[in-house]
This record gives structure tokens, sequence and C-alpha cells, in this order.
């Protein structure tokens, strides 16, 4: 077994990721805005499966459901079934390169969105708008960018 | 090998109680009554979050305030005075206007209009997904906010407050796909219903017949008629009419005149003259 450390770095990047996702900007910039939480998790389920899976999901989905304000357990459910594919699959993942981690990673963005208006759809009834999907097309851009900036942090610190 | 399933359950089994876990929170959330407290609680729980978040812009703007020139700020002080003595000048106006009209509802026998307290609030956070239109504000219950109130600014109607915490409240705003509110035609003096459409700059006119008196550039005011809203407060303008008989209905939007997408402070208003006494500063 290994020894638990650094976690506290997980639960920091997962926090400062959070704060991103609300930060006040002009509404045309809002429309591009990836789901820096959900990218930040996917990272750390993919390197370390065994500290962040399907709980923590369920919990940065839920602080994201209080925080955006859609129905509590929207983004809940999502994130957890996004982070269970990940977590499922991440010894394959790991082994892609960068570019195919991108784009794998725009098409769980693209089923969480999806999951996501579905879910509203039903609950609230709220309209298709392919504008809703920039935030696919951005995070699959930052993803390799996330990706090589979380690496750097997870050795500096030695996160296990 | 990966210690992944070395303790606890396994990882189908944690997706199973997840699943049940948000499904549970879904139908709470949406189809139970107790979900408003619960919101506020949490509400309450996340706003340090939200405080941080705010700080660049916050920052930003002292910053800017701070920068400006002394010869700019002595211009938009004189150009406030004089908008100030203008409007000062309506008011008189409207105040005599207002006693004159309550006057004369007394003789028709309907109950006076009467005003309410107002308190501004400064704007936390403006949520921008597009299933929620939502903004936080820094006012609470500790200053006599209360579930329910509507909320405007200089242009018009903005929204309702939805949840309360002690020194915060989250506003559901009038575009938000949740939201309905009733609606006044000024020029004609019908009745409509306006629901959000999840777009900060367009509402959706419902359960219009094809034969309805309306125009392209009607205004639109609360009609005061949901109990929610006062009366006769600004809050759109007609800017489609679609007229397609395949449809059952009339398909009219509108424009807010409310700038929603970039509020930074709002007023609230106390409608009813029981709650006037809660309330902090005019």
């Amino acid at each position: 077994m290994q020894q638990t450390k650094g976690i506290g770095v997980i639960y920091l990047s997962l926090v400062l990721a959070l704060v991103l996702m609300v930060m006040p900007m002009p509404a045309m910039v809002k429309l591009f805005r990836p789901d820096w939480a959900l990218l930040v998790l996917l990272y750390w389920v993919l390197a370390l499966p065994f500290r962040a899976n399907i709980g923590t999901a369920f919990v940065i989905g839920f602080l994201v459901d209080v925080l955006v304000g859609t129905v509590l357990g929207v983004n809940a459910l999502a994130y957890s079934v996004v982070a269970f594919v990940m977590a499922a699959n991440h010894q394959k993942i790991r082994n892609f390169s960068v570019l195919q981690q991108s784009l794998l990673i725009g098409l769980l963005l693209a089923f969480y969105h999806l999951m996501i208006f579905w879910l509203s759809h039903f609950l609230t009834g709220v309209y298709f708008l392919p504008d809703y999907l920039w935030p696919v097309l951005t995070g699959t851009l930052v993803w390799p960018w996330l990706f090589w900036l979380l690496r750097r942090v997870r050795r500096q610190f030695k996160v296990r | 090998m990966n210690p992944i399933f070395e303790r606890g359950p396994s990882l189908r089994l944690r997706l199973f109680i997840v699943t049940l876990l948000s499904l549970g929170l879904m139908v709470v959330d949406r189809y139970t009554d107790s979900s408003t407290q619960l919101r506020s609680y949490l509400t309450t729980a996340v706003s340090p979050l939200i405080y941080i978040a705010s700080l660049p812009q916050v920052v930003l703007t002292g910053a800017s305030e701070q920068f400006m020139s002394h010869q700019r700020l002595l211009a938009e002080n004189e150009q406030l005075r004089e908008r100030l003595l203008r409007q000062s000048g309506t008011l008189q106006r409207l105040e005599f206007l207002q006693q004159e009209n309550n006057k004369l509802r007394e003789l028709l026998g309907s109950a006076p209009v009467t005003e309410g307290q107002r308190l501004v609030a400064e704007v936390m956070a403006v949520y921008s997904h597009p299933f929620s239109h939502q903004i936080v504000l820094n006012r609470g219950s500790n200053d006599g906010v209360t579930e329910f109130q509507p909320l405007i600014d200089d242009l018009g109607v903005l929204g309702q407050v939805v949840s309360v915490g002690p020194t915060s409240s989250r506003a559901l705003l009038i575009t938000d796909t949740t939201h309905a509110m009733s609606l006044r035609i000024e020029r004609t003096g019908v009745s409509v219903i306006a629901e959000g459409l999840g777009q900060w700059d367009r509402i959706r006119l419902v359960h219009l017949p094809h034969s309805i008196d309306i125009q392209q550039g009607d205004r639109l005011v609360t009609s005061g008629l949901d109990g929610r809203f006062p009366e006769g407060y600004p809050v759109a303008r007609v800017s489609r009419i679609q007229r397609d008989l395949s449809q059952p209905f009339l398909q009219v939007q509108a424009e807010p005149f409310a700038q929603l997408d970039r509020i930074r402070y709002v007023l609230l208003l106390w409608p009813q003259q029981d709650a006037s006494n809660e309330g902090g500063s005019d």
C-alpha cells in the first residue's frame, strides 16, 4: 500500500478550479469558459485513480451545482459518470499521446454537456443552442497545457 | 498493480450509489419545497469561494477608479449632480401626481398604490450557465431581504430573490428558463405571460392568440397580477413577432430593457407596506 502524500495539493487545485469557474467575466468570454473543475478532476482521476475517483467527482460536481445554480445533483451525476469512464480506463488512456488524450477529453466533455443538457431539459425544460458546446472545444484545446502544468505540480510536490 | 480496487467498494458499485444519491438530490431540489432553505444554507457555505472569485474584479475596478484623473472625477461629479437635480425635479412632479392618483383611486374605491422601501445591493457573482441565470447579491436576511422580493435597476425589472442567506442572497433573473412573470402591453393594456429562454437578450411571450393586438416596439410593463412584482415597472420591448398560422399561438419575443449580463448594482423592492419596517437604509 502506498503512503498517501500531498493530498492537500489535489484539493487545493480543485478549489482553485472551482474559483475559476465562478469568476465574473464578460458574457462573451464566459461563453467559451472551459469546465475547469471537470478538467482538473479528470487529470487527478487519470494520474491517481485511487486518490481521486467517483466520490471526489460527486463532491466536486455537487459544489459546482451549488455555485453555478443548476438543479442540485445534475452536475454531481454528470461528473461522477465522466470520472467513472476515466477511472475504468485510466491505464489505457495514460498510454495515449497528448493529442489522442485531448481528443478523448473532447469526447468526454461533449458527453458531459449532453448529459447536463438532457437532465436539465428533463427537469426544467431548457432549449438547446449550439453555443452551449463552445466549452467542449476550448476544453479540448486547454487540456495539453493543463496536463503539462498539473504533471509539473504533481512531481514538484510528489503527490502520490 | 494499482491498488484501486483494494479498498472500499468497486467502481461500478460506487457509480451506482452516487447515481442514486444524485437522482435523490434532483427530486428533492426540483419537486419539494424544502430545497429553498437547503439552497440558502449551501449558498452561505460556498460564499467564501464566491468572494475569492470576485476579488480580481473588485481589485481591478478599484485600481481603475484610483487612477482616474482628478479632472475626470470632477467632470463626472458635475454630471451626476446635474442629473440628480433634473431627476429630483421630475420626482417632485411625480409625488404630486401620485397624491392625485391616490385621491382618484380613493374616489373610485380601489386601494391606493403604496410605495415600499428600497435597498441597494451589489452583485457579487453572475452565473452564466445557460441553464441557470442567477446572480448573488451581497445583502441577506440581516438586511431584511426576504424570498420572492423583486429586483430592479435603473432600466427595468431584473428578477426576484429565490434564496436568502444571512449576508448574501441569490436571485433568479427574468431570462432564466424557470422564470415566468405576468406583464401588460403598455399600449393596449392586454395582459401576457413572459417566460425566460436561457438567453441574455430575449424573453418569450407565451399563449398569445393570433388575433392579439401587438406590434414590434411595444413596451411591456409588469402587471402586478402575479403578486410578486409591483405594477408598472418596465420590463422589455417586443422585438420579434412571427405570424405562423400553422402554430397554435403567435410567436413573440421581447428584449429586456435591463442589461442583464452586466449588472453591478440592483435595487431591492419591498412592495408591501407591512415589510417596510424591516428594511435597511433607503
